[in-house]
């Protein structure tokens, strides 16, 4: 069932094609390293500039902790589901976790100066910089990301 | 408690005294990985709680990514140091981190000095 949650709909219509590649893992950060180094790889592979390989590091690093700190409690019972396809010039992944969601809403501005000595909640803000589309789920336990790379024409 | 500590416990920063500054270098070139942020925090503070260092320089030149997790700990370490009535400083950031800062505001919250050089001077 999650799978229905994580295709977007939003894509380019003869894009249902290509599929996701999709991954569960336990709560474990280990695990997570996996797979952000295989989807590494893969931009390594691609025409894509080092600092749009850093963005999606850093995204794919914030949302997996969040998934697997905040969504699953570090539940190592509670799993993570991963999907992700190349479409052309694009990345998209979604990462849903097992815990109870969150409505981003709720989470805190980090850059207002009441909270700018709280030490968390600024994962959110660095995904949603880095990444090209960051969208939750109603029930705010899967997030949807897309990167657009425009490193082949565009240069850095 | 009791078990031995795992082996990632090993030093995770280079500490060396110029004058009275503590200047510390990271081990890491990415500072990611949860577990290890968290030791790196323990280290960090261990300077200011145990060692009583007042004046800390970071320098981050060797650091090539850098997680809002990290973040959150030299947020903390910056507390740690101000109630202790000393000086966090920031050096050798590059600039994909610094952008980093950037983002979340916290490039005006921290001194930031561009090399170790200048932020040896400004303490």
């Amino acid at each position: 069932m999650y799978l229905t949650d994580l295709i977007p709909m939003n894509c380019a219509s003869n894009s249902d094609s290509v599929a996701f590649t999709a991954i569960s893992i336990p709560s474990d950060t280990g695990e997570a390293r996996k797979v952000q180094e295989e989807i590494e790889s893969q931009l390594q592979a691609r025409q894509v500039t080092e600092k749009e390989i850093f963005s999606v590091r850093l995204a794919l690093e914030e949302a997996l902790v969040n998934a697997i700190k905040h969504g699953n409690q570090m539940d190592r019972s509670k799993k993570v589901h991963i999907a992700y396809r190349f479409l052309g010039d694009r990345l998209e992944i979604t990462i849903t976790d097992e815990g109870p969601g969150f409505d981003p809403l709720d989470v805190p501005d980090p850059t207002a100066v009441e909270n700018l000595e709280r030490p968390c909640g600024r994962g959110l803000m660095l995904m949603r910089h880095y990444m090209s589309e960051v969208n939750y789920n109603e029930t705010g336990n899967s997030v949807l990301m897309s990167k657009v790379f425009r490193g082949a024409n565009g240069k850095k | 408690m009791s078990s031995s500590p795992p082996p990632a416990r090993r030093r995770r920063l280079e500490v060396e005294s110029i004058g009275d500054i503590t200047v510390v270098n990271f081990v890491d070139r990415k500072i990611l990985d949860e577990q290890n942020i968290q030791i790196i925090g323990e280290q960090l503070f261990s300077l200011v709680d145990e060692d009583g260092k007042k004046k800390l320089l970071l320098n981050f030149s060797n650091v090539e990514y850098l997680s809002s997790a990290a973040l959150g700990k030299l947020i903390t370490l910056n507390k740690k140091v101000s109630s202790a009535g000393g000086r966090l400083i920031l050096c050798n950031i590059s600039e994909d981190i610094l952008e980093v800062f950037e983002i979340t505001k916290l490039d005006k919250f921290f001194k930031i000095m561009r090399d170790e050089q200048s932020a040896l001077q400004a303490f």
